[in-house]
């Protein structure tokens, strides 16, 4: 600390580099004692605790738990501590320090952050790029076997055409039921409630819904009594019960329904937050001029909240693009259901192959990489 | 908003109608899974759940007593028993014959070719005659078809919390949500109020990268991250996963907090810096109790993420009874137990049950959350 002090001392009059250098060097410094502290104070509150108290799993994980807590806290608190100390906002050189330790702190408070970010989003972005050219352990080096090998996988392309099938029916269908149930739930009195029941699924685990929908598509012989609601009234109707997950092409769409059950509730919210923002001027001339509620519908509401229902299906198709636990709870990958994610699993965790793994999930990235250019774009108009 | 539809009652109705009909379908598949979890395990597999309210007709075959238990009375010889055999049950019809298993009421006598007698009651008791003395090992076959009440127990949920392991799981998902909710919080909270209210070089490229990480890929980190661990030793732990669930939700943490922090009043900020306020204090005692509703948004969304997350807890925690989670183990029940549907039933309720109060509990917060994070640009 004392060298850190010793060069922050000369910048205060010196040159612009040695300047943003003793900046920069005084910014980590402090950073990594804050963190170091907070640390070093978690774990020996940590060795002490467990020393006194009797051994005990679920108080430990409790421990654990608030001390790291405790610990994420104490950075922010011993950082920002640690820079008035070093420039206290008194004494002879109060106007330098107060501008030194302005520009520190925000980076103190983006520390962590940065990090995180860095380390768990970014890093792993480029590492996938250098594994992608790897062997199955990430050690030897391939060259591009593994893309010339993904080109000529029929596995490979079953999930592109799945996922592309995904990619089409899901925001479509999520986005169009959620708009029927917002454009319906709010003109009624119980509306709210409607709303939230639709909406609950929302709440529920993809391996969840998995379960409850793999029940609804139980299949019991011909003849028998059959438990699954798809088969009884299907069977009600005179028709013959199905192993409906095993139909080639159309157990797809099975597993689809799945999604787009949870995916309405977050469509309808956001999409009749925008149809209450409408003005009502637009409606009341369009009421004047003798429309429909179909025509005030399809041709005033609708055009008017493009922007949100574009939002809401790239929501959707950044969601789906993701879709992993259904697929794997429910068929994994059987009876020509795979997609991407599944697959890129199936290759981590089963073929242990790192290298076609990552070359998968750069197959994902590259596809969401539209999106994040327009997403970018739009909150760069937002913000200026 | 009147639209000119109260006018017309026919379109009203309609309204009513679907809506009803689209809270129907959406209900139903989670409701199907909450009564299964309470019916009796014999029961959901010889009948729809839908059926369980009312009393369920059964056939079954009933094997009376052997004949050498054949007593004689009054010149006749008499079999007594019950048909349920110690349960309970009411009968609504019985037979002899397999053709003919309705043929007679409870309570009247049907006679045989060869001059039985055989009495079915309601409540299952039964009496045989014989005109002589029977022979033979084996008793007469009575078809009986009977009335089950409907059967509603708690004894799945002993099963699955104390010896399928779902209780030691759900302890297992509690310690990894409430870090991994927490943290992030933190984190992204002096965060946003540093990209709010502070001015360093390079604020705007920031905020780009952190809406462009958004949407980067959960399955791109797995690999560089499940290596990294393995290199500095981390490995498997609660660590490790409070950390990565730290990192996937941070984007979304820093983008609602700071378009929510950046909306509050330039005023009381630049007043508290004039009465001598360092940042650290107005981001303590203004910041932070203002933006309530936002980190509860955040707190609500994450919580839902990472209590039904299945990806990350299966790369980044253990396969054992100590870290397995309620969706890996849902997805074992799935495929361990794929056919006992008491068990699957009440492990999936058991697993969704907590995230469905919090979501009725906290709905506002989650609303207001999805439109800060959506209908802003996003």
């Amino acid at each position: 600390m004392a060298v850190t002090q010793a060069t922050a001392a000369p910048s205060a009059i010196g040159s612009g580099l040695v300047s943003a250098l003793s900046t920069i060097a005084v910014t980590l410094v402090v950073m990594a004692a804050g963190l170091a502290a907070s640390i070093v104070l978690a774990v020996l509150a940590y060795a002490l605790i467990m020393a006194i108290l009797p051994d005990s799993k679920l108080l430990g994980a409790v421990i654990v738990m608030f001390l790291g807590v405790a610990a994420c806290f104490g950075y922010f608190w011993s950082a920002n501590k640690l820079l008035d100390t070093f420039y206290p906002a008194r004494g002879a050189n109060i106007a330098a320090n107060l501008t030194k330790a302005n520009a520190i702190r925000p980076w103190l408070f983006l520390g962590p952050a940065i990090i995180v970010l860095g380390l768990y989003l970014v890093y792993p972005v480029f590492n996938s790029v250098v594994l992608s050219f790897h062997g199955p352990t990430g050690q030897e080096w391939v060259g591009t076997y593994n893309y010339r090998w993904l080109a000529q996988d029929p596995a490979f392309r079953e999930s592109m055409r799945n996922n592309i099938l995904w990619l089409i029916v899901v925001p479509a269908a999520a986005t169009f039921f959620g708009l029927i149930a917002a454009a319906l739930t709010d003109r009624i009195a119980w509306g709210n409630i409607a709303k939230s029941l639709i909406f609950m699924p929302m709440a529920i685990s993809f391996v969840g819904a998995s379960v409850i929908w793999k029940f609804i598509y139980d299949y019991r012989p011909e003849g028998a009594e059959q438990i699954g609601l798809l088969n009884a009234i299907v069977t009600a109707f005179g028709g013959a019960p199905q192993a409906w997950l095993t139909v080639p092409f159309w157990n797809n769409f099975f597993l689809m329904v799945v999604l787009i059950w949870i995916q309405t509730g977050f469509a309808m919210v956001i999409l009749s937050a925008a149809l209450r923002g409408i003005p009502e001027e637009t409606i009341e001339a369009a009421v004047i001029d003798g429309a429909s509620p179909f025509q005030i519908f399809y041709k005033i509401k609708v055009p008017q909240i493009w922007g949100t229902i574009a939002v809401v299906w790239t929501t959707i198709t950044i969601l789906v693009l993701k879709v992993f636990d259904i697929v794997l709870a429910m068929t994994n990958g059987q009876w020509g259901t795979q997609v991407l994610a599944n697959y890129m699993f199936d290759w981590m965790f089963r073929g242990l192959d790192f290298g076609r793994a990552s070359t998968i999930a750069l197959v994902i990235m590259i596809m969401v990489v539209p999106i994040m250019i327009w997403n970018i774009r739009e909150v760069r108009k937002d913000v200026r | 908003m009147s639209t000119g539809v109260g006018a017309r009652p026919a379109l009203t109705w309609a309204v009513h109608l679907s809506v009803l009909f689209l809270v129907a379908v959406w209900t139903t598949p989670t409701l199907g899974i909450l009564v299964s979890s309470f019916r009796d395990k014999d029961q959901i597999v010889v009948s729809g759940w839908w059926t369980s309210f009312f009393p369920t007709e059964q056939n079954i075959v009933a094997r009376a007593a052997p004949p050498e238990e054949a007593v004689e009375q009054d010149g006749q010889w008499v079999i007594t028993g019950n048909v349920f055999e110690g349960g309970s049950g009411t009968v609504s019809a019985f037979g002899t014959s397999i053709q003919r298993p309705k043929e007679f009421e409870p309570g009247t006598t049907a006679e045989t070719r060869d001059g039985q007698t055989i009495t079915v009651q309601k409540n299952g008791d039964y009496v045989i005659t014989y005109p002589e003395q029977p022979e033979g090992r084996r008793g007469e076959r009575l078809f009986v078809t009977t009335l089950e009440p409907p059967k509603f127990t708690l004894a799945n949920y002993n099963t699955v919390l104390f010896s399928e392991g779902i209780g030691q799981s759900f302890i297992n998902t509690l310690t990894v949500t409430i870090p991994a909710t927490v943290i992030p919080i933190l984190i992204a909270a002096y965060a946003a109020y540093a990209l709010s209210w502070m001015r360093f070089p390079g604020r705007a490229l920031l905020l780009a990268t952190v809406v462009g990480l958004l949407v980067v890929p959960l399955q791109m980190a797995l690999i560089p991250l499940l290596r990294l661990y393995n290199g500095v030793g981390i490995g498997k732990s609660f660590i490790g996963i409070w950390l990565a669930h730290t990192g996937f939700g941070l984007p979304l943490a820093i983008y609602l907090l700071r378009n929510y922090i950046a909306g509050l009043p330039r005023e009381i900020i630049e007043s508290a810096r004039v009465d001598g306020a360092t940042d650290f204090d107005i981001f303590r005692k203004i910041i932070l109790p203002l933006s309530f509703p936002a980190l509860a948004s955040f707190a609500i969304f994450q919580f839902l993420w990472v209590w039904n997350d299945l990806l990350v807890a299966t790369v980044f925690l253990g396969n054992n009874e100590e870290q397995l989670v309620l969706t890996g183990r849902l997805r074992e029940l799935l495929g361990s137990r794929g056919g006992n549907w008491e068990i699957l039933s009440t492990s999936a309720f058991v697993a969704i049950v907590v995230p469905i109060i919090v979501f009725f509990a906290l709905q506002r917060y989650l609303v207001r959350g999805l439109l800060a994070g959506s209908v802003k640009g996003g």
